[in-house]
C-alpha cells in the first residue's frame, strides 16, 4: 500500500514540479534582473531534477525477505582495515569479528605496519596482513583500496566481510547475509552503517537513516545498491574478475601509449648528438623496426604478452650485436696498440676483452641504447608487468578516494547483482567533533565527484539506465552547494535592494509553487516512513562550502592532476574551545541574512517594498537561518556522553575513530 | 589440485592438475617462484588437466607472468580446456595470454 502512495506522490511531484519550473522558465523571469533571475531558475531546475531522481529511487523500493541459508562450506575472510586507530579500538572490533558464528578467518589489515598491532593480533589468534615487498616506496599506495588489494592476494576465502576498524560486528552477521550469495550472480551484500556514539538529536548529522533506508532500498530495486566501504560482504570471484578486466585494459592502454611514445622518442633521439654515431643510428633503426612491427601486431590483435616479449627480444638482440661489433672494433684497436708496443697491457701481455663483458655491456644501462635515456625509458614501458603499480591485479578501484563507490559501479558494469540488507549488523563510531566530520564529508564528496569525472555513470555502456541514474543521483546531490548559494542570495537581494527575480509574486506563482512544495514534502514523509530527515536536509544546505570545495578540488584533481590536498583526518577530538572558524562562510551568510531581514522590514515600513514580497522573503530568510542554526549546535557539541554516565567516563581525549575510511 | 614441474632443455613445464581456484592460486605462485629461483625463467604452465579455473587462478598466472618477465624470461600457457578458455574470454585475458596447443609448442618460436 505504501508503494502505491509513494508512486502516486512521485507522479504528482514530477507533474507539479515540471509545471512550476516550466512556468518559471517561460513566463516568470524578470529579465531586468537576469543576473539573479537566471541563477535562481537554474537552481530551482537543479532541485527539481534532484527530487525527480529521489522519486525514481523510491519508485522501486525493495523490501527483502531474509535469504535462504548458505551452503555450510562457504569460506569467508573477515577483513578489518586500520591505519592508525588506537590498538584497543581495533582489537575490540577484531575480537568481535573472531566471535562471528559462521566459520571464517579474521584478518587485521594494518596499513600502519605497527609491531604492537601484529603482536596483539598474533597473541589472539587473529591473522595480520601488511603490505608485501612489492609495495616499494615509489609505488602508489592507494590508501584503503591498496590495503584491501594487497590482502586479497594473500588470502583465499570465497567471500570477504569488510569492516572499518570501529565497526563492531554482530555474531550473526554472516548467518544473515551469506545466503544471498546462493544466487551466483550476486557479488555484494551491503548492510547499514549505524553509529552508537551519537545522541538522539544527532548534532553532526552522523546517522544517515534516509540513505541506509529508502535510498539504498530504492537503489536495490534497480539492482544498484551501493557498496559503502564497510559492513559489506563481497564475492572474491567478482572482485578478482574486476581486477583482471582492469589489468587487461590498463595493459593494452599502456602498451599503446608506450609504442606511440617510443616513436616520438626515436624521432627526438635521431636529432641528438649521439645519433651521429653510426652504431647508435643503426640501433635506432632496429628499435624503430621493432616498434612498428609491434604496432602492426597490436592492430592484428596478437596477444600483448607476445608483442611485448618480441619487442624486448628484438631490441636486446640488436643491442647485443651492436655491442659485440663495438667490442671487436675496440679489440682491433687494442691489438694494434699492442703491436706498436705503445702500450703494455696485462701481465701476460695479451690484451683481451673478457668474454662476459659483452653480456655486461649489453645491459640496458651500458649499451649505446642506454645513452639515449628517453628511448630506454620508453622501451621499459612496453611491458605486461604493469610496472606503475605494486601488483598487476588491483580489484578495488583506485580512481577515487571513495574506492567503494567506484568499485561497486564496475561490479555492476560487469553484470553482477547487489543486495542491500536492511538490518543493523554492526555498530560503529561516528566523528565527535565538527572538524573531523567536515573532513569526512569533504572526502566523500570529493571521491564521488572523482568518479563522476573519471567514469561518468551515464556513459557506462553495460549499466542499465536505472543503474546509471542511481549512481548519477548521488553525484547530482553533491552539486547542491552551488544551488544553496543562490537560495541564500535571492532573498538578501530582494530585501536589501528590492529586486525580485520573479516578474511578479502573483496568484500565478503561488498556485504553481505551493502545491509542488506540499507534495514534495509529503513524498519525503511517506517514502521515509516518518524517518527523521530534517537533519539531513539541513546539512545538505548548510555545508554548502564543503560541497563547493569538493567539486572544485575534484575537478582540478581529475583535469589538471592537482592533489586533492588537506584531507588528513585529525586523530583525536579537537580540543580547546569551539572552532567557529570552521564555519566562517556560513557565519557571513547568516549575518547577511539577518541584516537583510532588518533592512527589508525597514524598507517595508518606509513604503519602499510591497508587503507580499517582503513577507515571502522574510519567511525565506527565516527558513535559511533555521537551516544554518544546526551548525551552532555542531560547533558547541562537546562529544558523546552516554546516558547516565559522567563526562569523566569518556573524556575529551577520546580518540577520533572514523578515519578508517580516510586512510 | 596439485602442481608438479619438470625442467626441460629450454624451458620449465609446470603441470596443473584439477581445479585452479582461489585455494590453489597461492600455491601456483609458490611453485613458479621456486622454478624461477631455480634458474628457469622460461615457464610453461600446462593446463591440459586443469578442468576448472577461476579469476583468482588467472590472477595467479598474471603474478607468475610478472615474476618470469622480471627474471628475464616469460610465462606461457598450453592445453587450455573449454571452461578455462571461457574464463579467459570473459575477462579479456585472451588479449594478454596466448594459449598454445601443447607445452612443447609454447616456446617453439624462440
Amino acid at each position: 500500500m505504501t508503494r502505491f502512495w509513494t508512486r502516486l506522490l512521485v507522479l504528482l511531484t514530477v507533474i507539479l514540479g515540471v509545471n512550476y519550473v516550466a512556468w518559471r522558465w517561460m513566463a516568470s523571469l524578470n529579465w531586468d534582473a537576469w543576473w539573479i533571475a537566471v541563477p535562481l531558475v537554474i537552481a530551482e531546475t537543479y532541485s527539481l531534477i534532484d527530487v525527480m531522481l529521489f522519486g525514481l529511487t523510491v519508485w522501486n523500493l525493495k523490501i527483502r525477505k531474509p535469504p535462504p541459508p548458505a551452503p555450510a562450506d562457504a569460506t569467508v575472510d573477515v577483513f578489518i582495515t586500520t591505519y592508525n586507530e588506537p590498538l584497543d579500538l581495533v582489537m575490540t572490533t577484531a575480537l568481535a569479528a573472531k566471535d562471528i558464528r559462521w566459520p571464517h578467518s579474521t584478518w587485521i589489515l594494518d596499513d600502519g605496519d605497527r609491531p604492537e598491532m601484529r603482536q596483539l593480533a598474533e597473541s589472539n589468534g587473529i591473522g595480520y596482513v601488511t603490505r608485501g615487498a612489492d609495495w616499494t616506496p615509489d609505488m602508489p599506495r592507494h590508501a584503503k583500496a591498496g590495503n584491501l588489494n594487497n590482502a586479497l592476494m594473500v588470502t583465499s576465502g570465497e567471500y570477504l566481510l569488510i569492516l572499518d576498524a570501529d565497526q563492531v560486528p554482530e555474531p550473526d552477521i554472516l548467518d544473515k547475509t551469506l545466503g544471498y550469495f546462493n544466487d551466483d550472480r550476486v557479488a555484494l551484500v551491503q548492510t547499514p552503517q549505524y553509529f552508537i556514539n551519537v545522541p538522539a538529536d544527532d548534532p553532526l548529522g552522523s546517522q544517515a537513516p534516509l540513505f541506509y533506508g529508502p535510498i539504498q532500498q530504492g537503489k536495490d530495486g534497480w539492482n544498484a545498491a551501493f557498496f559503502c566501504g564497510s559492513n559489506a560482504i563481497l564475492r572474491r570471484e567478482a572482485l578478482m574478475q574486476l581486477g583482471l578486466v582492469g589489468y587487461v585494459k590498463a595493459t593494452e592502454k599502456s602498451v599503446r601509449r608506450a609504442l606511440a611514445a617510443s616513436r616520438s622518442a626515436i624521432k627526438k633521439a635521431r636529432r641528438s648528438e649521439e645519433a651521429r654515431n653510426p652504431l647508435v643510428e643503426q640501433m635506432l633503426n632496429e628499435v624503430e623496426a621493432a616498434t612498428n612491427a609491434a604496432q602492426q601486431e597490436l592492430e592484428a590483435r596478437v596477444s600483448l604478452s607476445e608483442i611485448t616479449y618480441r619487442v624486448r627480444r628484438k631490441v636486446d638482440e640488436a643491442v647485443r650485436t651492436l655491442v659485440a661489433a663495438d667490442f671487436s672494433a675496440l679489440q682491433a684497436d687494442l691489438d694494434e696498440i699492442a703491436a706498436m708496443e705503445l702500450a703494455h697491457v696485462g701481465e701476460s701481455g695479451v690484451t683481451t676483452v673478457a668474454s662476459d663483458a659483452v653480456d655486461r655491456m649489453s645491459g640496458r644501462d651500458w649499451s649505446p641504447l642506454g645513452a639515449l635515456e628517453s628511448v630506454h625509458a620508453v622501451l621499459d614501458a612496453i611491458s605486461v608487468e604493469r610496472t606503475d603499480e605494486a601488483q598487476p591485479i588491483m580489484p578495488l578501484a583506485t580512481i577515487s578516494v571513495t574506492e567503494d563507490m567506484a568499485t561497486a559501479m564496475r561490479i555492476h558494469s560487469l553484470g553482477w547483482k547487489s543486495v542491500y540488507h536492511h538490518e543493523i549488523l554492526a555498530n560503529g563510531l561516528a566523528p565527535e567533533d565538527l572538524k573531523t566530520m567536515l573532513t569526512q564529508r569533504l572526502r566523500w564528496a570529493q571521491g564521488t565527484m572523482q568518479v563522476l569525472l573519471r567514469e561518468n555513470p551515464l556513459v557506462q555502456p553495460r549499466l542499465s539506465w536505472g543503474q546509471r541514474l542511481m549512481y548519477f543521483s548521488t553525484m547530482w546531490s553533491y552539486l547542491s552547494g552551488f544551488a544553496a548559494v543562490v537560495y541564500f542570495a535571492a532573498p538578501i537581494i530582494y530585501l536589501t535592494l528590492g529586486i525580485l527575480p520573479v516578474s511578479s509574486l502573483s496568484w500565478d506563482f503561488f498556485i504553481r509553487f505551493i502545491p509542488f512544495m506540499v507534495v514534495n514534502q509529503l513524498l519525503f514523509v511517506v517514502a521515509g516512513h516518518g524517518i527523521p530527515t530534517w537533519r539531513g536536509q539541513q546539512y545538505s544546505l548548510a555545508l554548502f562550502p564543503t560541497w563547493i570545495k569538493a567539486c572544485t578540488t575534484a575537478a582540478r584533481n581529475v583535469w589538471f592532476g592537482r592533489p586533492l590536498g588537506f584531507a588528513v583526518t585529525p586523530k583525536a577530538r579537537q580540543s580547546g574551545g569551539p572552532s567557529w572558524s570552521l564555519i566562517r562562510p556560513q557565519i557571513v551568510v547568516a549575518v547577511l541574512l539577518a541584516v537583510a531581514m532588518v533592512v527589508g522590514i525597514a524598507r517595508l515600513l518606509t513604503g519602499l517594498s510591497e508587503p507580499l514580497g517582503t513577507l515571502v522573503n522574510v519567511a525565506w530568510v527565516a527558513f535559511d537561518l533555521v537551516v544554518l542554526s544546526v551548525l551552532v549546535k555542531a560547533v558547541l557539541y562537546k562529544g558523546f556522553v552516554p546516558e547516565g554516565a559522567g563526562p569523566e567516563d569518556v573524556g575529551p581525549e577520546r580518540p577520533e575513530e572514523r578515519n578508517a575510511d580516510a586512510v | 589440485m596439485q602442481f608438479s614441474y619438470e625442467v626441460k632443455d629450454s624451458y620449465a613445464e609446470v603441470k596443473s592438475v584439477g581445479r585452479l581456484n582461489m585455494v590453489a592460486a597461492p600455491k601456483l605462485r609458490e611453485v613458479v617462484n621456486e622454478v624461477v629461483a631455480g634458474g628457469s625463467s622460461r615457464v610453461v604452465v600446462n593446463l591440459a588437466e586443469t578442468d576448472f579455473m577461476d579469476s583468482s587462478g588467472l590472477g595467479a598466472l598474471i603474478g607468475c607472468l610478472k615474476a618470469t618477465r622480471q627474471a628475464g624470461g616469460d610465462l606461457r600457457i598450453s592445453g587450455v580446456q573449454p571452461q578455462v578458455k571461457m574464463v579467459l574470454e570473459l575477462t579479456n585475458m585472451d588479449r594478454v595470454l596466448t594459449a598454445y596447443p601443447s607445452a612443447e609448442e609454447a616456446f617453439g618460436d624462440d
